[in-house]
């Protein structure tokens, strides 16, 4: 009885936790997956089961490596300079200098302003002729660039975009995590006559790779889940040059009303991201030292 | 009394007094989305047009919800359908209209219009502002704001390069000509700017139809992506920027092309009419505004939102629809609707209000559009709408950026179109 009444109790507290998780995780996971199996159903033609004809399609899909590819560039774009940023800022802001607070609160303006409002004000930086970017640059004798209208050069615009968006947000965590580390570290540095870089390399970065693990997961959700600045900057043109892997869903979904393809999309995307994710805890975690 | 009860009686008091509004007032109620595809305050004016006409017809209350651009719009009243939320009519995109057919949410004004006085009222519209809403012989979309591309050129600049300001280019050599020399070598003023982001398609009607040809066939399963002068057509076009450099190469951005105008960076602009007023109260020199030059004839595509009924409505619902629509689109709403938003009027009758008449007078660019509907064709709207236009979309940024010639970008174009439209034919 006792027993009995002690496994209601689990239950009943687990139940808050697995409703929310079951109604907005995994049965919309699972929803996607059938999605992903049946044509659309129209008046004209009725659903019917296509098996993975779907999956075959996207395999012959331009448009799917194209988005695949740009999403990598991203990545790579985004990720290592903007850790590497939000580290030199941490550093900067977290020694005693003056109009500390100020300078805090600019290198993180950039992430209180929501995607749409950034891209907005970027979309006039990079305006060819009129732009900031372009009116800078005429200063040396810098020819005007269509940044966002040549396929060269929309990607890197877009990634120094989110790395300007996205560093100041990270420094915030590696301002924490520089904080917890304890002082008398420094002064014995100090005392034993360790150069200031090497105490940086030998004691800080390794002291804030839990830190780092922690930010590095986030920029890489972040390089496949922030798309809002594609809705105001270039809606993925020209011809597919910035089109992202979740824009794309979007469009197949709410653009061309593809619910069956775009589930397959879907499906794709969460694969990938339950590997990394996999691999980021199983391998990496291994060499990042806790306390 | 035990905690069923009270509980059941809890319930049932809850529903007596959420349905007592229903009980008390026999009034129909509307539920009413639409979208605003420009910027300004324009959500005000059609609030105010509601309200209006819920003052004129007691019995009947509108809803009237705010949806976004042409698309949110769309998305969020199908959505609503399938929830089982009330939606009875909307305003979307004209060329939702096979999609919209095609998912069996709409009715045909065939079916809702009784008397002869609103079968005529069906005809009362130009016809160019029909052929988006017509497909299958029945009228399924009833205008409401409706745009054309028109030619904004800076009178200053035409002055400065020894053009005649009152002349604007009326043919392709002659725009080509103009553009030549008000294109000043050191990269501060470009004679023309067709902005080839967002709508690209929708540019490229009009281009396409100079040059005497159409994008797609009147039941919605064709189109002519690769025909010889289709191709020409988009040859053109880049060779304003490549060839005849009095355009900038790549693309050109729709969103900030009016700025570009407005500071002078480009002495004609090729855009919607829904920008007019925003630009007439923003330029500081002295603009005019043409209709859009001739290839082998003058032409434009149409644009713009429809009214359209759900189909699953009640016969009130529908006959109050069907007021409220016939309110919205009567002349004098209209010719408010224009004055306010640079629109076009959308009848014939709309131009004979004392409200455009003296607009006109006082501000002539305000009728360039409507005189430019006799050469306007209907907007690029197929079944499968969003993957037949992006396969163009790509295809136009493709050519213009140099990834592909024009006549490669538009078989593969026309290659995917067919493909996805081969089901329906």
């Amino acid at each position: 009885m006792k027993v009995k009444s002690q496994n209601v109790q689990g239950w009943l507290l687990f139940a808050p936790a697995a409703i929310l998780l079951i109604a907005f995780t995994h049965y919309p996971t699972i929803a996607t997956f059938i999605n992903s199996l049946f044509t659309n159903s129209s008046v004209i033609r009725p659903s019917r089961f296509s098996g993975f004809e779907s999956y075959q399609n996207l395999a012959s899909d331009p448009v799917f490596w194209k988005v695949l590819v740009n999403n990598t560039w991203l990545a790579l774009g985004t990720i290592p300079t903007s850790i590497a940023l939000a580290i030199i800022m941490a550093l900067i802001v977290n020694k005693a200098i003056p109009g500390r607070g100020f300078l805090r609160m600019a290198y993180f303006t950039p992430t209180m302003l929501p995607m749409i409002a950034v891209a907005n004000i970027w979309l006039f930086f990079y305006a060819p002729e009129i732009g900031l970017l372009d009116k800078f640059l005429e200063i040396f004798g810098v020819e005007s660039h269509n940044w966002l209208g040549d396929p060269a050069t929309v990607l890197p615009s877009i990634i120094v975009m989110t790395i300007w968006k996205e560093a100041g947000f990270f420094m915030i965590f590696y301002l924490a995590g520089l904080q917890t580390i304890s002082p008398e570290l420094e002064e014995a540095a100090k005392l034993e006559g360790s150069s200031r870089w090497n105490y940086f390399w030998r004691i800080q970065f390794p002291l804030l790779l839990p830190t780092t693990l922690f930010v590095f997961i986030n920029a890489f959700l972040n390089s496949f889940k922030l798309v809002d600045h594609l809705f105001v900057l270039t809606k993925g043109g020209p011809d597919n040059a910035s089109n992202l892997i979740l824009y794309y869903i979007y469009e197949t979904a709410f653009s061309f009303l593809d619910i069956s393809y775009a589930s397959a999309l879907t499906v794709v995307l969460l694969i990938a991201l339950a590997l990394a994710a996999l691999g980021q805890f199983f391998f990496i975690d291994k060499r990042v030292h806790y306390r | 009394m035990n905690i069923f009860k009270k509980l059941t009686l809890g319930i049932a008091t809850a529903l007596s007094i959420s349905m007592m509004p229903m009980l008390a007032a026999a009034e129909t109620e509307l539920t009413m989305y639409y979208p605003v595809a420009v910027g300004g305050p324009l959500t005000k004016t059609v609030d105010k047009m509601v309200e209006n006409f819920m003052a004129e017809n007691p019995d009947i209350k509108v809803n009237a919800i705010y949806a976004g651009n042409y698309n949110d719009a769309r998305i969020k009243a199908l959505a609503a359908l399938e929830s089982g939320q009330p939606a009875q009519l909307s305003v979307m995109f004209s060329i939702d209209i096979y999609e919209l057919i095609e998912l069996d949410a709409i009715v045909p004004f065939d079916d809702v219009v009784s008397t002869d006085e609103e079968r005529a009222w069906l005809d009362s519209f130009y016809p160019s502002l029909m052929e988006n809403g017509v497909t299958a012989e029945k009228t399924w979309g009833i205008p409401f704001q409706r745009s054309t591309i028109v030619m904004y050129y800076n009178k200053d600049a035409f002055r400065a390069a020894g053009l005649d300001p009152e002349s604007p280019p009326a043919t392709w050599d002659e725009l080509v000509d103009a553009g030549k020399k008000l294109t000043k070598d050191d990269g501060s003023q470009w004679g023309l700017m067709i902005p080839s982001t967002g709508y690209p398609y929708w540019m490229f009607g009009a281009l396409a139809m100079q040059n005497n040809e159409t994008l797609m066939n009147g039941a919605g399963d064709t189109t002519y992506y690769d025909k010889p002068g289709v191709v020409e057509a988009l040859s053109f076009w880049k060779d304003l920027g490549s060839t005849h450099k009095v355009m900038p190469e790549g693309t050109i951005e729709w969103g900030t092309l009016r700025q570009n105008f407005l500071e002078g960076q480009t002495a004609i602009m090729w855009h919607s009419t829904g920008n007019l007023t925003t630009v007439k109260n923003k330029a500081t020199f002295d603009f005019g505004v043409a209709m859009l030059p001739a290839g082998k004839r003058r032409g434009t595509p149409t644009g713009g939102g429809n009214f359209y009924i759900f189909k699953d409505t009640t016969d009130e619902e529908r006959a109050a629809s069907l007021k409220l629509i016939k309110y919205m689109t009567s002349p004098e709403s209209s010719a408010g609707w224009s004055v306010a938003t640079g629109y076009m009027g959308i009848s014939p009758s709309s131009y004979e209000t004392d409200t455009l008449k003296s607009y006109i007078a006082e501000f002539p660019p305000a009728a360039v559009a409507r005189d430019q509907l006799e050469f306007a064709t209907a907007e690029l709207s197929t079944y499968q709408a969003g993957r037949v236009r992006k396969a163009l979309d790509d295809a136009l940024q493709a050519a213009l950026v140099g990834s592909k010639t024009p006549e490669e970008a538009l078989s593969e174009a026309q290659a995917t179109a067919d493909r996805v439209l081969k089901a329906y034919r």
